[in-house]
C-alpha cells in the first residue's frame, strides 16, 4: 500500500487517539490493566504463532472467508450500480460479532484469564462471547440491560445455554450504555482474573483499535475478492454504524484507497429531527464516555440520552472514536436511514434475494438501494451485510401486526 | 496559600486526620444541598466533597449511582452545582470544596467557562473520575491559572511510574482508592493500605487521602493511623436514599455518623 499524504491506517497514535478523538478516559485503577492489555496485545498481534491460531480458528470456526454475493435483481431493481453484498450473515452464530471474540478470547487465554465479561444490547455481542467462552472452559457472564433483556429473550435463552450467567442491569435507562458501565464496573473488581470483550470499536485505548483490527479481516477478504471478481475495486463501500465494528471493519483496508467512496449509516430512527433516533455522528455532538472522546447523544448538561433505534444492536448513544475522526477528516460520509425505511429494505432483500437481513444491515441495504440509483449500471457498491435477520422476525411481525 | 493546603497544613500541625464527606448535588433534590454541607461541616467535617451528578457513573456502585439518578431527576446540572458552592461560600468562607465528578459535564460546559465559574464560585478543587493525568493537560493548566486544586486517584494498581506521574500532576491532596472496585462496596484492607501509603510517600509529600469502603466510626479509625484524610461517600448517601420523603432525618442520622467518624478518628490520632 503506498503511503499517502494522509496515511489513515497509522492511526491511532501512540497514545492512542484519532486526532482529537479517543484517548483512555477511564479510572486510576483500570489505567495499568489497560496498559497491560496493549502489551500483550501488540505482542501477540506480530507472533506467529498466535496469527496461525487466529487464523485457524476464523477459517475453521468461523467459517472465513464469507462469501461476496452479487444481488442482481436486487439491483435491477434499484434501476443503477451493481450491489454486492459482504456475507458477514454466514459466519458461525450469524454476524460479524464472532470474528472479534474468536480474537479477544485468544488473547484472555494468552493473558491466563479465566472469566470472559461482555456487554450485549441486542445479544448478538453477547451469543458470541458466550459461545468463544463454550469452547475455551472460560466461565462467561454477560451484562444486559433489563429492558434489553425483555426485548431479546431468544438470545438470553441462547446464552444462558451455552453457559453464560446473563445478569439484568436495572441502573440508568436499563439499556447497552447501562450494559456497558456495569461491565466496565465488574471488570474494575476483578481485574486479576478477568478478561473485558468489548463488542464494538468503542471503549478506552487499545479496544477501538483492537476490535477494529481484529474486524478488518472482513475487509482485507473483501478487497481481496472485489479484485478477483471483477478486477477493480468498488466505487462504494456502504455498512450500518452503531458503535461501528462492522463498519470500520469493512472500511479500514479500504481507507487508503482514495476512488472508493465509504459511507456509514447509522440510524435516524423515527427521524432526526426527532429524539428517537441513534445518530450521534449524524446528529451529535463530542464529549467522553466510556472511555473515549468521541460523538454523543446528550442533552445540554452532557449527560448522556437514550438512543432509539428500531434495531437494538444500533441502539447505542456514542460510536467507536475513530468513526469520529473519520466524519471529521471528511474521509468517510456518514448518513443515516429511518425505521421506516429499514424495514423496507429488509423486506426488499428478502423477497428478491431469499436472504433476510439483520434489521442493523438493512439501514445499510436501504442507503445502498438509493446510492445505486444515483450511480452508473457499471459501478459496484459492496454493502456489509453484517448479521442475519432471524432473530428480527418477532420484532418485525410485531410491528407489523400494529400497523395493520 | 490554597484553602486545601491550609486546611491540611492546620489538621497535621494539631496531629489530627481530615474527615471528608461526600455528597452528590441534588440527592434528593437540589434545595437540599447546601443545607446539608453546612450540617456536615457543624458535624464535623473539614473539606466537603461535592459530587456533581453524571448519566452513566461507571466508577461508582449503587448507591451513589442512585444518588444521580435522583439529582438528575430534578435536573442538576453543573451549573447548579457550582451556584450551590457560591450560595456556600456567603456563609462559610473556611471550609474547602472540591467537586468529584466525570468529566463530559465539564466537557460540555467548555474547560475555560468551567474553570473561570469554579474560581468564582470559589471552588477549592476538582477530582475528574474518568480524565487520567495522560489526558488533563488542558484541564489541569486551566485550573492551575485560577488556583484551583487538581485532585487525582490512585489505585492499589497504580505503579511506581504512574504514582510518580499523578504526584507531579495533583495539588492539594492524592485521593487513594483502598481496593480495585466501585464506591461503596466492603473490600477494606487496612494493613495493605498502609503499605501502599508508604509507597506512596516515598514520591510524593502531597497530603494522601483514602476513600471507598469507609462504612463506619470503626473502618474510619483504622484508616485515619495511616492516612492524612478519611473519605465517606455511600455510608452518608445511604440515609438520604432511606429517608427521601423525610430529609431532617436523613440530615440527623449523617449528622451523627459523621460525629462518630469525628470522634474516632480523632482519639485514634491521640492514641499515637
Amino acid at each position: 500500500m503506498s503511503l499517502e499524504k494522509n496515511d489513515y491506517t497509522l492511526y491511532p497514535d501512540n497514545s492512542g487517539h484519532f486526532g482529537t478523538f479517543g484517548g483512555v478516559f477511564v479510572a486510576e485503577t483500570l489505567m495499568q490493566p489497560l496498559e497491560e492489555l496493549r502489551l500483550v496485545y501488540e505482542k501477540l498481534i506480530t507472533d506467529k504463532d498466535f496469527l496461525a491460531e487466529l487464523d485457524y480458528d476464523l477459517k475453521h470456526y468461523v467459517g472465513r472467508p464469507s462469501p461476496i454475493y452479487h444481488a442482481q435483481r436486487l439491483s435491477d431493481r434499484a434501476g443503477g450500480a451493481q450491489i454486492m453484498l459482504k456475507r458477514e450473515d454466514l459466519n458461525h452464530t450469524g454476524a460479524h460479532k464472532i470474528n472479534n471474540t474468536v480474537g479477544q478470547a485468544l488473547l484472555a487465554k494468552h493473558m491466563g484469564k479465566t472469566r470472559i465479561i461482555a456487554e450485549t444490547g441486542a445479544g448478538q455481542h453477547g451469543v458470541a462471547s458466550a459461545t468463544v467462552a463454550a469452547r475455551l472452559g472460560l466461565e462467561c457472564v454477560v451484562y444486559m440491560g433489563a429492558v434489553d433483556l425483555v426485548r431479546q429473550a431468544l438470545n438470553v435463552y441462547r446464552m444462558k445455554l451455552l453457559g453464560a450467567k446473563v445478569i439484568p442491569v436495572e441502573s440508568g435507562s436499563r439499556t447497552l450504555k447501562d450494559a456497558l458501565n456495569e461491565a466496565m464496573r465488574d471488570w474494575v473488581t476483578n481485574v486479576d482474573d478477568t478478561f473485558y470483550i468489548i463488542g464494538s470499536v468503542a471503549g478506552p485505548h487499545p479496544y477501538p483499535a483492537l476490535v477494529r483490527n481484529f474486524q478488518s479481516v472482513i475487509g482485507r477478504e473483501a478487497r481481496e475478492q472485489c479484485l478477483e471478481m471483477q478486477g477493480k475495486l468498488p466505487d462504494a463501500l456502504v455498512a450500518c454504524v452503531g458503535g461501528g465494528s462492522n463498519a470500520i471493519g469493512l472500511f479500514y483496508p479500504f481507507l487508503n484507497d482514495e476512488s472508493v467512496k465509504i459511507y456509514g449509516i447509522e440510524a435516524a430512527g423515527k427521524g432526526l429531527d426527532t429524539r428517537s433516533h441513534a445518530a450521534p455522528l449524524c446528529a451529535g455532538i463530542p464529549g467522553v464516555l466510556h472511555g473515549s472522546r468521541t460523538y454523543l447523544m446528550e442533552d445540554n448538561d452532557g449527560q448522556i440520552v437514550e438512543a432509539y433505534s428500531v434495531s437494538a444492536g444500533l441502539d447505542y448513544p456514542g460510536v467507536g472514536p475513530e468513526h469520529a475522526w473519520l466524519k471529521d477528516t471528511g474521509r468517510v460520509n456518514y448518513d443515516a436511514i429511518t425505521d421506516d425505511e429499514a424495514l423496507a429494505a429488509f423486506h426488499e432483500l428478502t423477497r428478491v434475494e431469499g436472504i433476510l437481513p439483520a434489521l442493523e444491515s438493512s439501514h445499510a441495504l436501504a442507503y445502498a438501494i438509493k446510492l445505486a440509483r444515483q450511480m452508473d449500471k457499471d459501478q459496484t457498491i459492496l454493502v456489509n451485510l453484517s448479521g442475519r435477520g432471524d432473530k428480527d422476525i418477532h420484532t418485525v411481525a410485531s410491528g407489523e401486526g400494529m400497523h395493520e | 496559600m490554597s484553602r486545601l493546603d491550609g486546611c491540611f497544613d492546620a489538621l497535621k500541625s494539631d496531629n489530627r486526620c481530615a474527615l471528608i464527606p461526600y455528597i452528590t448535588a441534588g440527592d434528593p433534590e437540589p434545595s437540599v444541598s447546601v443545607d446539608l454541607m453546612h450540617a456536615l461541616v457543624s458535624a464535623g467535617a473539614d473539606i466537603i466533597e461535592l459530587g456533581i451528578p453524571f448519566s452513566d457513573p461507571m466508577a461508582d456502585g449503587p448507591i451513589i449511582q442512585a444518588a444521580c439518578e435522583r439529582a438528575l431527576r430534578h435536573h442538576t446540572s453543573l451549573s447548579d452545582v457550582l451556584d450551590m458552592v457560591a450560595e456556600f461560600r456567603t456563609t462559610n468562607n473556611t471550609t474547602p470544596v472540591v467537586l468529584m465528578g466525570y468529566l463530559n459535564p465539564i466537557e460540555r460546559m467548555g474547560y475555560e467557562e468551567f474553570a473561570d465559574r469554579a474560581m468564582k464560585a470559589d471552588v477549592d478543587g476538582v477530582l475528574t473520575v474518568d480524565m487520567p493525568p495522560e489526558e488533563s493537560d488542558e484541564l489541569v493548566e486551566l485550573l492551575g491559572s485560577k488556583k484551583i486544586d487538581p485532585v487525582f486517584l490512585l489505585s492499589p494498581t497504580s505503579t511506581d511510574s504512574r504514582i510518580q506521574k499523578i504526584a507531579t500532576a495533583g495539588s492539594g491532596f492524592l485521593y487513594y482508592v483502598s481496593f480495585t472496585g466501585v464506591t461503596g462496596a466492603s473490600h477494606l484492607e487496612v494493613d495493605e493500605v498502609a503499605m501502599r501509603l508508604d509507597r506512596i510517600r516515598e514520591q510524593s509529600s502531597l497530603p494522601l487521602g483514602v476513600g471507598f469502603g469507609i462504612k463506619d466510626a470503626e473502618s474510619a479509625a483504622e484508616v485515619a493511623r495511616v492516612a492524612d484524610a478519611v473519605i465517606v461517600g455511600s455510608a452518608l448517601i445511604h440515609f438520604l436514599e432511606e429517608n427521601q420523603d423525610n430529609i431532617s432525618a436523613a440530615k440527623h442520622n449523617i449528622s451523627i455518623l459523621i460525629k462518630s467518624i469525628r470522634k474516632s478518628i480523632d482519639i485514634i490520632r491521640l492514641e499515637g
